[in-house]
């Protein structure tokens, strides 16, 4: 080959050599984006500008939920230098053991890197941060970052406002990432259920960081940064006064207490006892708080009014005295005798026979089986079944046996029994009316929840509607946008015959079993109960509401193993109604004292397993 | 009349060569100094920096160009031995006084300045071959020629291999190309990049395999040559020469590279993946250069290099600053004028009428291609990481001293062919 020939092989050689790497070249930066990308995730830093959290008030406009701000000390290792540690510590509050302890377990912590910030101490007391912030200039290094938490102004309603607690990995993967590890998110309550109203947007705003992580200025001068949208304020309707009245008259006792308003489906108040202050959940304590009480055995966190199903007792009755008259087999005038019971139904002394008004009044056992006989046996239906699958049907139409759609968590369905749920116990056309007689009186395979029971009295109260319960009232000014709050459920029962049952539930307190609920100046009408339970004394149950026209609350209060209706259940509801109605509770201040101080937890230490339970 | 042919005329000197110098030298500058810009305090001019020094050190070099450019051509050819000589002491003497920088014990330090002896051993050696290679009766082919040379060569080699810096070392393997023209028979190339080729196989495949696959490939050899006594012997010797190498490479990996050296080749290889660690250069250099895209994001808005994510980002990863500033397009127009510069060297080496000046010609040309298909290739990640300079380019004054010495003697050189010519006719 001759001279020029072998040149040219050189650069044939050379050349090839640069088009391979021309090549190359174009894979890295035209073909393949996954390098720019690469290179944001190494400089662009989003540094996430966290909104405060929407506040909540109670209808009246009194704040029960606010931020406070936290501070977390966070210290860079590179940059601590000559800490005089025996002042730290001493500043700080802890041991030089616990110094040389929190830094090895920071350097174990996934992420550590000796440039970076890393927490140090968590939530420290303002007045440690207070001491911290003058001596700051000593401790090269340390820094700390505000952050907030929640507090809670008063200790009640915890049911209902629920708390906040750091995320789960669970909640960032379902909330598509848009929690970061160390957020925090509701977990219960209202808190959790309007969780995307009160959180607000994120905001974010870029910075770049060389390799060491250092800030080296805002990206684009902040072209793509979001400004961090504020939570939305919520108004709940609950009436704190009325609450925090029904959490002190319920102390010591296991129960319930639910208010509606009954035009709106609005709850005034929602209280279980016992219960928490959820002011435990705030702080560096939430995690063992919140041990503590999954622990006690008087189940604090159990959201009794929302979950607990009861032997709902009287109140089937009156819904037994509407069904009976929408199905033609009882009118006002209808009477049955009663001799102390029907069947293996036992009844109370009371004179005898009685029409529909005074059976409400004493609440006759044994007029109300005769009742559920004669819609179980309708002569109309040819088979027990068809007739027992009307009834359900009013009775769900109440809001009985399913969630009624509240807007918290935990909400329970009750039970109300369906024709094929007896049919699978005695066989297809094998029961009648009697096989299933104590359903007459509330008894039996049935379940509700105080919830329920409030809604279906404000049913009665409405006359024959009840709006889907809720605690939620305005968001931001504006009414709740659910509609499902708004719209009127209709029952199955004709307005017209609702009159005389609420008469007979006048008749209740003014002369009946419940005269203790009597307040001066308010119609109130009112049914007492008095539920049987397997597992110990009976179920004290009161459930009512007031004024009898244009009614304004409706109310459902159950005190579990207290005995009669009229004992507990009755006074509380009565006071309660009172406060709401008058703004003030002291006309029968030794009624109320009596309430006030009565301890049936101690007394009762059999039932401290609370309600009983009717699954099967 | 003679004095005339000492001194050359303007017109004599190569300015497109010139042109591509200062063309890098000056792109080299502002990639330097936007490895070290940071936006919050931008500087005009700090000879503390970087940037400052080379600067210098660009000016430093532009005076020895034109002082070479002045010199007599005579001298090089007379002093190319004692050069060399000086050159040879110089890399013994760090051997013996030598400041390490970061593993490597190359550099020597005189009042305060360090330099790399390695450096300068690559245009000494290149005048030392030239002129033995180009003496009268000097016959490539005969094998003491052949002993002579590759002595010279192997001599600094094998002394900047002790003083760890195995890039340098192996840019002295570059000398193949030269020799290659002045005839080496065409297959050491061939064997040469086969040899390369079987250690990649020999590192990625289990050796086994590999001595099976040749003896195959052998056996299928005999069946299409014709099969005399002579033919099948050379089948047999070269099949079982590669059965050999490649069985050794296996063992020469492990017992002679160092630590560094292994992972740098498992990275490449994906037989490591540590991002962390061995890995870390070559992806944050991809990154850089990946992010780049076709038309780059502009000088000075560079944020892999600016903020320090790509190590050695001035000197030996020069380029990712290339890449990412100025895209495909700049990657690619400073391709073709890297290009440009061999191809016009070479073209000066061939138009010598002095096999002296040719010989060096091709000594420049094959110091400057090896640089920069090792230093290209290791940021793209297609070769293992061995820190050498881009020339012209990378920061560091004894990299741009020397290669602005070894190109300007060349310059020099070149510029003289007229008057040889004319001298001729004479």
């Amino acid at each position: 080959m001759d001279s020029v020939g072998k040149r040219n092989v050189l650069i044939a050689i050379f050349l090839s050599l640069a088009i391979v790497y021309i090549i190359r070249l174009a894979f890295l930066q035209l073909f393949d984006d996954s390098y720019l990308r690469s290179a944001q995730d190494n400089v662009l830093q989003e540094q996430t500008i966290y909104p405060a959290r929407g506040l909540i008030y109670d209808r009246n406009g009194e704040l029960l939920v606010y931020n406070d701000a936290i501070y977390d000390l966070m210290v860079t290792p590179d940059q601590v230098k000559n800490l005089d540690t025996a002042e730290f510590c001493r500043v700080l509050g802890i041991t030089p053991e616990g110094f040389i302890q929190r830094f090895e377990k920071m350097k174990r912590s996934k992420g550590y890197a000796p440039y970076r910030e890393q927490l140090f101490e968590k939530q420290l007391s303002i007045q440690t941060y207070a001491a911290f912030q003058e001596k700051m200039f000593d401790f090269l290094g340390f820094t700390t970052i505000v952050r907030t938490d929640r507090k809670y102004k008063f200790s009640d309603a915890a049911h209902v406002m629920g708390y906040i607690g750091e995320v789960t990995d669970r909640d960032i993967e379902k909330s598509g990432e848009y929690y970061r590890m160390g957020d925090f998110i509701g977990i219960s309550g209202v808190e959790k259920s309007y969780e995307e109203i009160l959180r607000g947007q994120k905001g974010v705003s870029y910075v770049l960081v060389d390799s060491k992580n250092r800030t080296q200025g805002r990206y684009k001068d902040g072209l793509f940064d979001t400004a961090a949208v504020a939570g939305q304020n919520i108004e709940l309707s609950l009436d704190h006064t009325l609450q925090a009245l029904g959490e002190q008259l319920l102390q010591n006792k296991i129960g319930s207490v639910v208010a509606i308003e009954p035009a709106t489906g609005e709850i005034l108040a929602l209280v279980a006892s016992p219960t928490y202050d959820p002011n435990l959940f705030v702080g560096r304590e939430r995690g063992n708080n919140y041990m503590k009480l999954l622990r006690d055995p008087s189940k604090p966190l159990f959201n009794r009014p929302l979950a607990a199903p009861y032997p709902p007792g009287s109140i089937f009755k009156v819904l037994m005295a509407l069904t009976g008259q929408q199905e033609h087999v009882l009118t006002p005038s209808t009477s049955y005798a009663c001799h102390h019971g029907y069947m293996f139904v036992g009844c109370h002394p009371h004179s005898s026979p009685l029409q529909l008004r005074g059976a409400i009044a004493v609440s006759c056992n044994a007029y109300f089986c005769q009742v559920y006989r004669s819609v179980v046996n309708n002569p109309r239906y040819p088979k027990a079944e068809m007739a027992y699958k009307n009834f359900h049907k009013h009775m769900a139409s109440f809001g009985l046996g399913k969630k009624l759609g509240v807007d918290l968590f935990g909400e329970g369905g009750g039970l109300l029994p369906t024709s094929e749920y007896y049919d699978k116990i005695y066989g297809r056309y094998r029961w009648q009316a009697t096989t299933t007689i104590s359903l007459g009186i509330g008894q039996g395979e049935l379940g509700i929840t105080p919830l329920q029971m409030a809604n279906a009295t404000a049913a009665v109260a409405n006359r024959g509607y009840w709006v889907t319960p809720h605690v939620v009232k305005t968001i931001d000014g504006k009414p709740n946008p659910n509609p499902e709050y708004q719209n009127k459920h209709w029952t199955t029962i004709d307005t017209s015959y609702f009159p005389i049952v609420i008469e007979g539930m006048h008749d209740v307190v003014m002369a009946g079993t419940a005269r203790i609920a009597q307040i001066p100046g308010i119609e109130i009408c009112g049914k007492t109960g008095t539920a049987q339970n397997p597992h110990g004394k009976d179920h004290s149950v009161f459930f009512a509401f007031a004024p009898k026209n244009n009614p304004k609350i409706a109310i459902a209060v159950i005190v579990e193993n207290a005995g009669f209706g009229a004992t507990w259940a009755a006074p509380i509801a009565s006071l309660m109604m009172e406060q709401y109605l008058t703004g003030k509770c002291d006309t029968r201040p030794a009624l109320k004292e009596r309430m006030l101080k009565g301890n049936l937890v101690h007394k009762n230490d059999t039932s401290a397993a609370t309600t009983q339970t009717i699954k099967r | 009349m003679i004095q005339a042919q000492q001194q050359p005329k303007p017109s004599n000197v190569d300015w497109l060569t010139l042109a591509l110098y200062y063309a890098f030298v000056i792109t080299g500058l502002l990639c330097i100094y936007a490895s070290v810009y940071k936006d919050t305090h931008p500087m005009i001019y700090d000879t503390e920096m970087n940037y400052g020094k080379q600067l210098i050190w660009i000016g430093i070099s532009s005076f020895l160009g034109l002082l070479i450019l002045m010199v007599d051509e005579k001298f090089f050819y007379a002093f190319s031995y004692p050069i060399y000589a000086i050159t040879i002491l110089l890399l013994l003497a760090v051997l013996a006084f030598a400041t390490t920088v970061k593993g490597s014990s190359s550099w020597i330090e005189i009042g305060g300045f360090r330099m790399q002896p390695a450096e300068f051993a690559k245009f000494g050696t290149s005048l030392a071959l030239a002129r033995y290679l180009g003496g009268f009766n000097i016959k490539f082919k005969h094998r003491k020629v052949q002993y002579i040379a590759g002595a010279m060569i192997l001599l600094p080699m094998v002394i900047i291999l002790f003083q760890n810096e195995t890039g340098s070392a192996l840019v002295f393997g570059s000398f193949i190309f030269m020799l290659y023209r002045e005839g080496l028979p065409g297959y050491f190339l061939f064997v040469g990049f086969m040899m390369g080729i079987l250690a990649v196989l020999a590192l990625v495949i289990p050796s086994l395999y590999l001595v099976i696959a040749i003896g195959v490939i052998a056996g299928l050899f005999t069946l299409v040559i014709r099969r005399n006594k002579q033919n099948l012997l050379i089948v047999a010797g070269v099949a079982l020469f590669a059965m050999a190498y490649v069985s050794s490479i296996g063992y020469a990996f492990e017992n002679i590279l160092q630590p560094h050296q292994k992972s740098r080749i498992n990275v490449l290889l994906g037989k490591e993946v540590d991002l962390k660690g061995a890995g870390y250069n070559v992806q944050q250099s991809k990154i850089a250069i990946g992010s780049g895209g076709f038309w780059g994001k502009g000088f000075l808005e560079g944020t892999q290099n600016k903020f320090r994510f790509v190590p050695e980002q001035s000197t030996d990863f020069i380029f990712c600053t290339i890449g990412e500033e100025y895209g495909f397009i700049g990657s690619v127009v400073f391709i073709i004028l890297y290009m440009l510069l061999l191809w016009r060297i070479l073209v000066m080496a061939e138009r010598q009428r002095q096999k002296f000046n040719r010989i060096y010609g091709y000594c420049v040309a094959s110091i400057l291609f090896f640089h920069f298909a090792i230093n290209i290739g290791m940021t793209l990640g297609l070769l293992p990481v061995i820190g050498i300079p881009l020339p012209f380019f990378s920061y560091g004054g004894s990299a741009l001293l020397s290669f602005t010495i070894l190109l300007f003697i060349f310059i020099r050189l070149d510029s003289n062919r007229q008057n040889e010519l004319r001298g001729a006719f004479d």
